[in-house]
């Protein structure tokens, strides 16, 4: 709004017309206001999964809150840590449920935010115009897994410490910068005191600031394009008279309202599970993370918590056998890549990458595979918006290669999941390397089955 | 599809298969009540006695035994032999060095050890209650005393005057259509108590070891009650403003 334009006076306000006028003239407050809750229009045919999003702030929000009450009586110190833990389940009034509501919020937010980027596998939500929506939040996505790993440590019990150790361990594993950037990371030879300030450094301070400014980065590349919905239609494409969105309405008060509702329905699961089962099984508080950290005895059966992992499979999926298979699917990809019509200048570096890849496969070691598996595991998910070529967004218009394609992909991530938390045997060896297979296939092989789909076409307007 | 319809199949059979390599045995069911405060006093009157000499149990206070009902003089009298202050922890003076070099291992803090001992074969409690009945004597073991849950374990046993002494034998049962050798517990001496004297001892035991490690639990379940009566009330009301905001749009 130009400095020189007359705003009106605040009305509607009642009794605050008069503060808020005197606002808004020193602060863009109805501007911001109108722009992005009681102007932004939002297709008026969200369904179930779009509860998440606004699910995924408020479990931030509790998630600040409950954290900042912690820290006012956790000691981050190696020998301190157990026992502030403890403390705060016992003496601090109120505390266990302070610790219970972080506890369990840790993995809520997880399950939100896993369900939050299925509703954008589903839909679409990642394609053009949202591509810098979708990189926004898979940047929030890495985010998040520091942050759990960071604060995963600070109970110092048995898990925290070994689950750090291993984690950390992963980067000793790179070649030439490894064992130097362990030492960086730690702080010192194993994990010890000077990991545990560190990462509390971390999970307090900087990556939750770094987190709140990405969600207002998401929001903000949100509202510049508007919300995609579960038919793939541009809304914006059919304006009403008044120059709004014929199938849009404003966010406030439909979808303040609705979201509400949402967050008390999730509370209502949250509270079930934080006041009958904050344990959830060993899922949400591990068992043996009751036992205070121990660097001279390592449990015979480290496993990450389970939003993890899916990826944690992955790493160990890559054995040296498993090579093989790599180089062959390696191959397979050049081959394809080869006999589509691509330029001659993509076919080229694909033959390059192969033979790197080859080669690399032939002299580095599996453990550094792994590990490169694993963290491309993660990323690849930043290339959906170019990977997927169909001429739709919504999985409603999709053909059955997309959704079946979708469906083994959903089942490999819960299988990979399951058998991340099971101790190593020859059969779920097998099972982690098939599931990584698929896992990637849903991936590299979209640019072709994308195209390939029978898609039907999009609606004109949204259906209700 | 094909695929995929194996993916699912092993998913239905992993946890099978999972459970197939565990331990041969299983542990008992711990017949505890949190509800029943006597059981929880002579549990607490117990752990005081017999394991607070060698453990610690560095988080708990002792002033929070009113929890269980019992006043201040009432812990002060009966369950509290050192100088310790009734607002004090359940600290203990013996050296952890010293203790590492008798026993092995320093014996662990006892305080949330009925947490920490939960796995997919039962409960922490189930656990303890097990492993506190099923001592036996072995010459090998530098204590003279074994455990069937906890095999070469670094502790003696601590009860076993009122046990008695356990023996590991060797007996026929009957097995998939043949006969078989099991090794089974037979009680050689018999101890102070009954057998089930002696269980019920134990019962009380893992009664209070259970709540002591989590002492607001009863506090989280009620106040989970509430909370769920609370949020109905929510999730209706505002299903209805939703109802009510959304009539105009079609």
């Amino acid at each position: 709004m130009a400095a020189t334009e007359q705003k009106l006076p605040v009305t509607g306000a009642g009794p605050f017309n008069g503060v808020l006028t005197w606002i808004d003239q020193r602060f863009p407050l109805l501007s911001l206001w109108r722009e992005h809750v009681s102007e932004y229009y939002a297709p008026k045919n969200f369904n179930f999964w779009y509860y998440f999003g606004s699910l995924a702030m408020f479990v931030l929000v509790l998630q600040i809150v409950t954290g900042i009450f912690l820290v006012m009586h956790y000691k981050p110190d190696a020998a301190q840590a157990f026992a502030s833990v403890e403390y705060i389940m016992r003496d601090v009034p109120w505390g266990w449920l302070i610790r219970y509501m972080h506890s369990t919020g840790a993995s809520a937010f997880f399950i939100v935010i896993y369900l939050h980027m299925f509703r954008g596998l589903m839909y679409g939500s990642y394609r053009q115009p949202r591509e810098l929506v979708w990189i926004f939040g898979m940047i929030i996505y890495l985010m998040l897994m520091a942050e759990a790993f960071f604060g995963y440590l600070l109970p110092w019990g048995q898990m925290s410490y070994w689950g750090a150790q291993v984690i950390v361990n992963l980067f000793d594993a790179l070649p030439l910068i490894g064992p130097d950037l362990a030492l960086w990371i730690r702080g010192d030879f194993v994990v010890s005191d000077a990991t545990l300030n560190r990462f509390f450094a971390f999970h307090v301070i900087a990556i939750p600031l770094v987190l709140v400014g990405l969600v207002a980065a998401h929001i903000m590349a949100l509202h510049e394009v508007g919300s995609n919905n579960p038919d793939g239609v541009e809304i914006k494409a059919k304006l009403g008279p008044d120059g709004h969105p014929l199938d849009g309405i404003p966010f406030h008060p439909y979808y303040t309202v609705k979201d509400t509702f949402g967050v008390m329905v999730f509370l209502g699961l949250f509270a079930i599970v934080l006041f009958f089962m904050p344990e959830f099984g060993g899922y949400f508080l591990e068992y043996n993370n009751f036992v205070p950290a121990d660097p001279l005895k390592t449990p015979q059966h480290i496993a990450p918590v389970w939003y993890f992992t899916p990826y944690y499979s992955i790493l160990r999926a890559t054995t040296a056998d498993f090579k093989l298979v790599l180089s062959a699917a390696a191959l397979a990809m050049a081959f394809l890549i080869v006999r589509s019509p691509f330029r001659a200048k993509t076919k080229a570096l694909a033959v390059f990458v192969t033979v790197a890849l080859l080669v690399g496969f032939y002299f580095i070691d599996a453990k550094v595979w792994g590990v490169v598996l694993m963290g491309l595991a993660v990323m690849i998910f930043f290339l959906l918006p170019w990977l997927d070529v169909s001429p739709v967004k919504s999985i409603r218009s999709k053909g059955p290669l997309y959704k079946s394609a979708l469906a083994v992909f959903v089942v490999v991530f819960l299988v990979l999941g399951y058998f991340g938390t099971q101790p190593v045997s020859p059969f779920a060896t097998y099972m982690a390397q098939l599931g990584t297979l698929l896992y990637f296939a849903f991936f590299f092989l979209m640019p072709w089955y994308s195209r390939m789909d029978k898609t039907k076409p999009v609606p004109e307007r949204v259906t209700v | 599809m094909k695929a995929m319809r194996a993916v699912a199949l092993l998913c239905v059979l992993a946890p099978a298969l999972a459970l197939a390599s565990e331990t041969e045995f299983t542990l008992d069911h711990a017949p505890i009540d949190a509800h029943d405060t006597e059981s929880l006093q002579r549990g607490a009157r117990t752990f005081v006695n017999y394991c607070l000499n060698c453990h610690s149990a560095n988080y708990m206070r002792y002033n929070r035994l009113r929890d269980i009902g019992l006043t201040e003089q009432q812990i002060r009298d009966n369950l509290i032999f050192t100088e310790a202050k009734v607002g004090d922890l359940m600290k203990i003076a013996a050296d952890a060095k010293d203790a590492k070099e008798w026993f092995g291992a320093p014996p662990p803090d006892l305080t949330v050890i009925a947490r920490s001992r939960s796995s997919e074969a039962g409960s922490g409690s189930d656990w303890l209650y097990t492993y506190l009945r099923t001592f036996y004597r072995d010459s090998s073991r530098p204590t003279g005393w074994n455990n069937v849950v906890y095999p070469n374990v670094g502790m003696p046993h601590a009860l076993w005057q009122l046990q008695g002494e356990q023996v590991m034998k060797e007996a026929q049962a009957p097995g998939p259509g043949y006969m078989r050798t099991v090794q089974q517990l037979a009680l050689d001496k018999p101890g102070t108590l009954k057998p089930v004297e002696f269980d019920q001892l134990v019962a009380d035991l893992v009664n209070y070891m259970t709540y002591m490690s989590e002492p607001a639990r009863e506090d989280r379940i009620t106040l989970g009650l509430y909370a769920l009566i609370v949020i109905s009330i929510l999730i209706a009301l505002t299903y209805a403003l939703k109802k009510e905001f959304w009539k105009d749009v079609h």
